[in-house]
Parts: structure tokens; C-alpha cells; sequence
């Protein structure tokens, strides 16, 4: 599955990282801890949060993470859509909560 | 090969650019994956502990066929109990600092996880030394 699949089925915003659309996604990690990110997000995941500084697009970069989907209608703010862009990290957006947005990601993942 | 970066304390806006640094360059040398993944958690963890908590620091990094050494060397407060600091869950950062996420005392015990060596060295009120190897041949922690 694409991130752009994901982003169809689920109705989601794209706000930056357009060039990374195409990328394969393989699985999901939902967190706001970035640590915990770092020591256990799978290369290939889409990272569900609400985390939105740019921060969040250093650590998807060098974690290999598809896609970052930001949850409760919170969006990233302009440095982070600009190193998004830079990355090619998508930025993806959804008013719902983290728990049913995880919850439908993982029905359509798994 | 040896490479240097400077880290300014408070300054989360460019952390983590000595790690994707050494990242595009051992993926260019063909480093195992799994291994540049493992280097990548030890140097950011390592990094963003520079910008959390201490004033300044240099990151030295040295590689040749067999073995990658990082040292990041801080100015800064030090740690004043080094086994209390390597707990899990662990942490003496501001609130704006969990604020972002980052603090949540994680990073020395995923620094130790991916870690082939590591040393800690701290004079309180000084500041703090990170010596970290990882061996670029053996996939296994």
C-alpha cells in the first residue's frame, strides 16, 4: 500500500511532503514521545500524532518513516512543512482523534 | 575518515543534522542498514541530549573499515548520578522540553540498546562525555 492510498481511504489532508507520496507504507506507530519513536518505530510506518514541530520531520527523516499523519486537526506550522518538503517526508492532517484514526489505519494495514 | 559538528544548547531547530549527516554518508559507503539505523538512534539521542540539556558541544566522529566511534563532549551541567540517569523514564528536562515530546527519559537507555560500547564520563556543574563504538561489520546489538 502507498501513502496515497492511505490518504484517499482516509480522507486525509495533505499539507506538505508531496513528493513522498508514492512511498511504501508497511506499518504504523502511534506516539508523541519521540524517543520512543526513535527506539521503536519500523522503517516504513506511517507516525500517527500530534506532535507538529519540525523536530518531528528530523526524526521521521532519519527513521525512514513514510508518512507523518497529524491528528485533531492540529497542523504543522511553516518551518515544518518547509523541511517536509525538503525531506520529502509527507505531512498528512485528520480531525479525528489519534484513537480512531489508528484504529481505522490499522484495519486498512493490516 | 574523522568528522566534527558543533551543537548550541537550546537549539532544537537544527538538531539532528549531525545524524542525518553521518547517515547520508555511511549509506553511501554501503553500511549495513540495520547498523545505520542503530548509529542514527545513538547520535540523535545523543545530539538532542546536547540541545535539552547543556550549553554547547562538539559531536567527533571517527569511522574506518570496522568500527564507528562518536564522542560528544558538552559544556554544560553535567549528571550528578550517572545509574539514576541511565533509568528508564528518568528525566531532569524543562517542561517546554517534554512539551515537545523529547524528555521523557528514553534517550540513554535506547543510546545503550544500540550501543556496541558505551562509556559516560560527567563532572557535575562541567559538563558531560558520550563515548559510544558501534562495530560496522556485526549486525547484532
Amino acid at each position: 500500500m502507498k501513502v496515497t492510498d492511505i490518504v484517499d481511504k482516509l480522507g486525509l489532508t495533505v499539507f506538505s511532503g508531496h513528493e513522498g507520496l508514492g512511498r511504501e507504507v508497511t506499518g504504523g506507530y502511534t506516539s508523541d514521545l519521540l524517543s520512543d519513536v526513535m527506539g521503536h518505530a519500523a522503517a516504513g510506518s506511517v507516525w500517527v500524532t500530534i506532535q507538529t514541530h519540525r523536530n518531528v520531520t528530523a526524526i521521521a527523516s532519519l527513521k525512514d518513516i513514510s508518512a507523518v499523519i497529524i491528528t485533531c486537526g492540529e497542523q504543522p506550522g511553516e518551518d515544518t512543512m518547509a523541511q517536509s518538503n525538503e525531506e520529502g517526508v509527507p505531512f498528512l492532517g485528520t480531525t479525528l482523534s489519534t484513537y480512531e484514526l489508528t484504529g481505522r489505519l490499522y484495519s486498512l494495514i493490516s | 575518515m574523522s568528522f566534527e559538528y558543533k551543537v548550541t544548547g537550546g537549539d532544537f531547530t537544527h538538531a539532528g543534522y549531525a545524524s542525518s549527516q553521518v547517515k547520508k554518508m555511511l549509506k553511501q559507503l554501503g553500511v549495513d542498514s540495520t547498523i545505520i539505523k542503530r548509529v542514527v538512534v545513538c547520535l540523535y539521542e545523543a545530539e538532542v541530549n546536547i540541545v535539552a540539556h547543556a550549553y554547547s558541544g562538539t559531536i567527533n566522529i571517527t569511522l574506518d573499515s570496522e568500527i564507528i566511534a562518536m564522542t560528544l563532549a558538552d559544556s554544560g551541567p553535567g549528571i550528578t548520578d550517572i545509574d539514576l540517569a541511565m533509568q528508564k523514564g528518568y528525566s531532569t528536562a524543562s517542561p517546554e522540553v517534554r512539551e515537545m515530546g523529547f524528555g521523557a527519559g528514553m534517550g540513554l537507555p535506547n543510546i545503550n540498546a544500540n550501543a556496541d560500547t558505551l562509556a559516560i564520563t560527567s563532572e557535575p556543574g562541567t559538563g558531560t562525555t558520550l563515548e559510544i563504538t558501534i562495530n560496522l561489520n556485526s549486525p547484532a546489538a
